[in-house]
């Protein structure tokens, strides 16, 4: 249940977060933006060439050619110069007073539907059964590492070592550090909480972390998509609504189980 | 159970439907919600407004925001927004050195009072070294100087019916086809009465120059940038925001940004 309202929530934030980004498309390290000083580590922007105007992206002192997907897109008889284009905005056009509204819908939705989640798998011990690591999935990890590489998978009624080291990561790790890198933008409550922006080492950075997660959980999103088409997507599926699993062959029978 | 089970199954149609309309016609279709009437606009709104009571509780009224030491001041404060008002009335007070400036507190007071620049800089003054956040996303550290609001107010009698300030300020910061759009803002009395919350007339020990708001800016230290109304002259204290502009008490407000602007 709480896996679809994140679903819908990740989506929104996403897609409203690039808006905002939008708005500043460069990335600091530090407390504060240097315009006289340079602390930027990520800077999306346009230039003027000699050949006409091009999309740039500077990473790490880096710069690439992006035109047509950051800096510079949109047709060749109308460019458009945003950050990212507006075809993973929300809204499509340039519209910071509207994508700060949506973020921070679904960043409430996000945190209440994430509590909600772990109150409930503490109670009913996915979290303990499912989610927290054991002895026996670190020393699993090499041989199941080696078979994903294979592309031979086991389909038990358990997640897999890889498995809960994914989820692990993704509960306790990257969905705590997007929700405190978010809350420590907020001038509000940096007030509240100090600690926060020495955590982090500043507004700016973490900034800079909050985009840096957004990319390993877009990243997180698109393995997952193509784990579920390579485990059986119609399995899966049904699994999440009904509950009803078909293991490999071979899977130890457990009480309870149905023929 | 069974209730559960539509439940699910409805969300994954649903999410399932708008996933593949999404991908089919790109992302226009949530630009209704840049719609600033718009029903479910308004309703994602709300959040806004839990986000403002979330933090007034979170927070005591008198904590402070963080203050920075000297050596973090590694830049000129960047100029945003309105940078040279071209109004008749600010560019004759500019010609005379705001010799002639009075800021004005009136409205839902025992007594309106005005103050000259110079009675503002004879009144007890309080430096901070303070991360101004802009709505944009970047952050500068600078060193405002001026007197705490507060006491101001209170020379004025602040009645007990009045629930907000507003700042009314010299800047055109838009023109229209009806005329001059000028900046204003507001804010609760919580913001009004912080103690770094302070009428700025100084930035990194200078003179606050015109691109930084001169000859008064308010600082409202744990809010983002365009709850630091410049250019100002006239304090107002009321009880309702709706006959100010378009009635959501601010110009950036009135263009689809959270009144509270401390998020």
């Amino acid at each position: 249940m709480t896996h679809w309202v994140w679903a819908i929530c990740l989506f929104f934030l996403l897609l409203s977060g690039l808006q905002i980004f939008n708005a500043h498309p460069a990335l600091y390290i530090g407390q504060q933006s240097g315009f006289e000083f340079d602390n930027a580590v990520l800077r999306i922007g346009a230039v003027n060439t000699p050949d006409g105007p091009r999309g740039q992206t500077t990473v790490f002192g880096k710069t690439f050619d992006t035109t047509g997907v950051l800096g510079m897109s949109g047709s060749a008889e109308q460019p458009s110069f945003v950050g990212f284009p507006g075809a993973v905005t929300i809204p499509s056009f340039r519209d910071l007073a509207t994508g700060r509204v949506v973020h921070f819908f679904f960043g409430w939705v996000f945190v209440g539907a994430l509590f909600v989640w772990f109150l409930a798998s503490f109670i009913n011990g996915h979290l303990r059964r499912d989610i927290l690591p054991r002895g026996q999935d670190i020393t699993g990890l090499p041989k199941d590492v080696a078979d994903h590489a294979r592309f031979r998978f086991h389909h038990t009624r358990h997640y897999s070592p890889l498995q809960k080291l994914s989820y692990f990561g993704i509960f306790f790790i990257l969905f705590p550090l997007i929700i405190l890198t978010g809350l420590t933008m907020s001038p509000g409550m940096d007030a509240a909480w100090p600690w926060l922006l020495d955590l982090f080492g500043g507004r700016q950075t973490a900034r800079t972390i909050h985009f840096g997660v957004m990319v390993l959980l877009v990243l997180f999103f698109i393995i997952h998509i193509v784990m579920v088409l390579l485990a059986g997507p119609l399995n899966e599926l049904r699994s999440m609504i009904t509950g009803w699993y078909r293991t490999s062959p071979g899977t130890l029978r457990e009480e309870g189980d149905k023929p | 159970m069974s209730n559960l089970i539509l439940n699910r199954r409805r969300l994954l149609v649903g999410s399932a439907a708008l996933g593949s309309s999404l991908a089919l016609s790109g992302c226009d279709q949530f630009d209704f919600l840049g719609q600033r009437g718009n029903p479910a606009r308004q309703a994602l709104e709300q959040a806004n407004v839990l986000t403002y009571k979330a933090q007034r509780a979170l927070i005591g009224e008198q904590t402070l925001a963080r203050e920075y030491s000297a050596s973090e001041i590694r830049q000129g404060m960047k100029p945003n927004g309105s940078t040279e008002p071209t109004t008749p009335e600010y560019m004759f007070l500019r010609q005379g050195n705001f010799a002639n400036y009075k800021l004005t507190i009136k409205g839902m007071v025992e007594r309106e009072v005005s103050f000259t620049l110079d009675q503002l800089r004879n009144m007890p003054a309080r430096s901070q070294i303070t991360r101004h956040d802009c709505v944009e996303g970047w952050s500068c550290i600078a060193k405002w100087t001026g007197t705490a609001l507060g006491p101001v107010l209170d020379m004025a009698g602040v009645k007990p019916e009045a629930r907000y300030c507003v700042y009314h300020c010299f800047d055109n910061i838009q023109k229209t086809l009806s005329g001059e759009i000028f900046y204003y803002e507001s804010s609760d009395l919580v913001d009004a009465y912080h103690p770094q919350t302070i009428l700025a007339y100084g930035l990194n020990d200078q003179v606050l120059p015109v691109s930084n708001g001169a000859p008064v800016r308010l600082r409202i230290e744990r809010a983002l940038g365009y709850k630091q109304p410049k250019y100002l002259h006239t304090i107002e204290l009321v009880d309702d925001l709706t006959p100010f502009g378009m009635g959501k008490g601010g110009y950036w407000p009135d263009n689809g940004y959270d009144w509270y602007g401390g998020i």
